[in-house]
């Protein structure tokens, strides 16, 4: 893997290269907080924002995204029939994602991108994005990143790893894309004498940081049913006010609605993200909820994030351990504890 | 990349209002593009997104069978938004179809084997799908007895009034429409609830003979322990559950029942498989 150091003086002008042929995304301040944004011309993404509050999953997912378009107008030929939107999937490039909200995309493309179907517009999205990652010298605290399968260096699901020394950064270049990528920015890459052995020290001097801790070993092992009826779910949920914004917030969620918004006689089918915390979300048309109660609700986004999806995928939790739901909850509820509720949980 | 949220478009051929209370209608639905009928291959147990342009998308049940070529049916109850909308539509309207989505009755491995049909309320549409597919002459030989129990409200609430009494005459199918009451002084079936006739009619459990029950919550509740007391394993017991829906192919993420979408992975399940999953339904 070659890693090759990049001058921040020579940052900008490279940044400025590549957004001839890649849209750049990155964290930047919008009105209160840092989110990731689409870069305006000569706009810098901040590389010294921790963790934004909001993920950068609207990037490859919006929070609103149209599907279909279609007319009611009975003079058409084609009228009350779906049709497909030309959509632009041209290269994009997250500058500055946490390498937690990197595998978050591989989480959730085992749901967008399964075998049995595939949903066009997140994959194309995800194929068509260069995801340049930063690790986290400075983690913050509620992180939890190395018992939840990833880490403040981790790789996997990046193109490229930035790391922050001194006046430099190194590059390490994980993939083709990110090759690619390089190539277009046209940084200076003859000083690449740069070894792996600062980043690697780097790296454990970082995973040292995080001292908040889940143990996950046990959840696989559980039955379903009898975690499903544990009685701790009572005093889990109670101060929850279903306000949803664990799951807004979360980089791994990716649940969504399906709706038609009409003006005038043309219209369009769209998805916007949902929330399993909302009673409605499982609401039949008949009255009956299977989900009615907040237990219910809350205890559905645990067991989905940390049982359901474990068993499913065999292939880790649902969470990367980014910290966001803990640090934003209101009344603090808070996953790390609930996450060991469950993998201690004994009859 | 198939895109597998875009509905085939579809004609509404004939409008049936079914119940003597007006909410139910059956529609028969032609595709516009003849081509999309191939590829709308359907099993009997499968539902479809019906999709109407500025109201949304319902699951529903596919009523017509996969033996019967040329249309698609489907019978739907008036309760929210979209099925009232559909109710107001006129034969030669435009809508959608997406599907076929979910699973089906498992007509592999039943074939050879005594199949008891449980239905009741508007529930039985897919039941009605699995029947015209059993009774077609190339099918009819695949399965032993069939019996099918059938209960509505009143004489005015059953489905499909006409076929049942075809199907009654027959002698290889063994009917048993009941309904909870009624004054008609002519009404020649049973009269009781689903669970009690099935105690009366129901031949016992046995590895040969596989019940499939579809119906309310409540009748499902009463039926049960009638085919404990006749000796139905659990794993010869197949439902078809309800959920809400959206995206109908397990993406959206809704209608899950711990790590199973009913969508994608039911809506058929046999009660063995429902007992090891939560009860959240
Ligand atoms: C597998 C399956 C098969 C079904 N088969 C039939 C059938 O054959 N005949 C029939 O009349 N009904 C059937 N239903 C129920 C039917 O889907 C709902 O009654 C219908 O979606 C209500 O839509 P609405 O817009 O009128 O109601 P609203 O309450 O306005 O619902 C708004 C939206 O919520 C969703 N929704 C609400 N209730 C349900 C529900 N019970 N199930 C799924 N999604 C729901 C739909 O997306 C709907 O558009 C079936 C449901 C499922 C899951
Ligand atoms: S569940 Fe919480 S900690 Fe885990 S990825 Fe989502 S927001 Fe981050
Ligand atoms: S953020 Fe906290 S209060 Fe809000 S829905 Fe999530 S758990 Fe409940
Ligand atoms: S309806 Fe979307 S997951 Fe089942």
């Amino acid at each position: 893997m070659k890693v090759i150091k990049i001058d921040k003086k020579e940052w900008a002008k490279g940044l400025e290269r590549l957004s001839k042929t890649y849209q750049l995304f990155g964290p930047a301040k919008h009105e209160a907080f840092f989110v990731f944004k689409a870069l305006e011309d000569g706009e810098l993404p901040d590389l010294d924002v921790q963790n934004t509050r909001l993920s950068p999953r609207s990037v490859i997912y919006p929070q609103s995204e149209k599907m279909f378009e279609y007319t009611l107008d009975e003079d058409q030929e084609d009228h009350h029939i779906l049709k497909e939107i030309d959509k632009e999937y041209s290269s994009r490039a997250i500058i500055g994602i946490r390498p937690c909200d990197a595998k978050a995309f591989l989480l959730v493309k085992r749901n967008f991108d399964a075998p049995e179907y595939k949903d066009p517009y997140w994959i194309k999205s995800y194929e068509a994005t260069t995801l340049v990652g930063h690790g986290c010298n400075a983690p913050c605290s509620c992180c939890f990143c190395t018992t939840a399968g990833c880490g403040p260096f981790h790789e996997e699901g990046l193109d490229i790893l930035l790391v922050d020394v001194d006046d430099t950064y190194l590059a390490k270049i994980i993939t083709e894309k990110g090759d690619r990528l390089l190539a277009a920015a046209g940084w200076d890459t003859k000083t690449d004498t740069a070894t792996n052995d600062p980043i690697e020290n780097m790296k454990e001097a970082a995973e040292a940081k995080i001292t908040s801790m889940v143990s996950t070993d046990q959840l696989k092992d559980k039955s379903t049913t009898d975690l499903f009826e544990a009685s701790f779910w009572e005093d889990v949920s109670f101060a929850c006010i279903n306000c949803g914004t664990c799951t807004y917030v979360c980089p791994t969620c990716w649940c969504f609605d399906i709706q038609d918004e009409t003006h005038g006689l043309s219209g369009i089918r769209m998805r916007n993200w949902d929330s399993c915390m909302y009673p409605l979300f499982t609401f039949h048309g008949s009255g009956h909820n299977p989900r009615d109660t907040k237990t219910q609700r809350v205890r559905q986004r645990f067991m989905h994030k940390l049982k359901y999806y474990v068993d499913k995928y065999d292939n880790g939790i649902q969470c990367v351990g980014c910290g966001r739901c803990v640090r934003f909850c209101p009344v603090n509820i808070d996953i790390r504890r609930v996450c060991d509720l469950m993998n201690s949980f004994e009859l | 990349m198939q895109n597998p949220y875009l509905p085939y478009p579809v004609r509404i051929e004939e409008i049936i209002t079914e119940t003597e209370d007006k909410n139910l209608k059956t529609f028969k639905l032609v595709f516009l593009n003849p081509d999309d009928e191939n590829k709308f291959n359907y099993n009997a147990g499968q539902f479809a997104e019906l999709s109407i342009a500025g109201k949304g998308e319902i699951p529903i049940g596919i009523a017509s069978s996969p033996t019967e070529k040329g249309f698609l049916m489907f019978t739907v109850n008036k309760v929210g938004l979209v099925t009232s909308h559909l109710h107001n539509m006129k034969p030669g309207d435009i809508m959608g179809v997406r599907g076929p989505l979910g699973n089906w009755y498992p007509w592999d491995i039943m074939e050879g084997k005594n199949v008891i049909i449980i239905g009741g309320g508007f529930a039985f549409t897919t039941l009605r799908s699995s029947i015209i597919y059993m009774l077609d002459p190339a099918n009819r030989p695949k399965y032993k007895d069939i019996h099918v129990i059938y209960g509505a409200r009143t004489p005015g609430m059953l489905l499909y009034r006409d076929e049942l009494s075809e199907w009654e005459k027959r002698d290889d199918i063994h009917m048993h429409i009941t309904v909870d009451a009624t004054d008609d002084p002519n009404w020649k079936y049973n009269v009781g609830f689903v669970p009690t006739i099935t105690d009366q009619k129901a031949p016992s459990g046995n590895t040969d003979t596989y019940a499939i029950v579809c119906g309310p919550p409540i009748m499902i509740k009463f039926t049960q322990p009638v085919l404990d007391k006749l000796d139905y394993a659990h794993d010869h017991i197949i439902m078809s559950l309800e959920m809400r829906m959206k995206c109908g192919i397990g993406i959206c993420g809704r209608c899950n029942i711990g790590k199973e979408f009913v969508c994608k992975d039911g809506p058929v399940f046999t009660l063995d498989q429902l007992n090891s999953m939560p009860k959240e339904y």
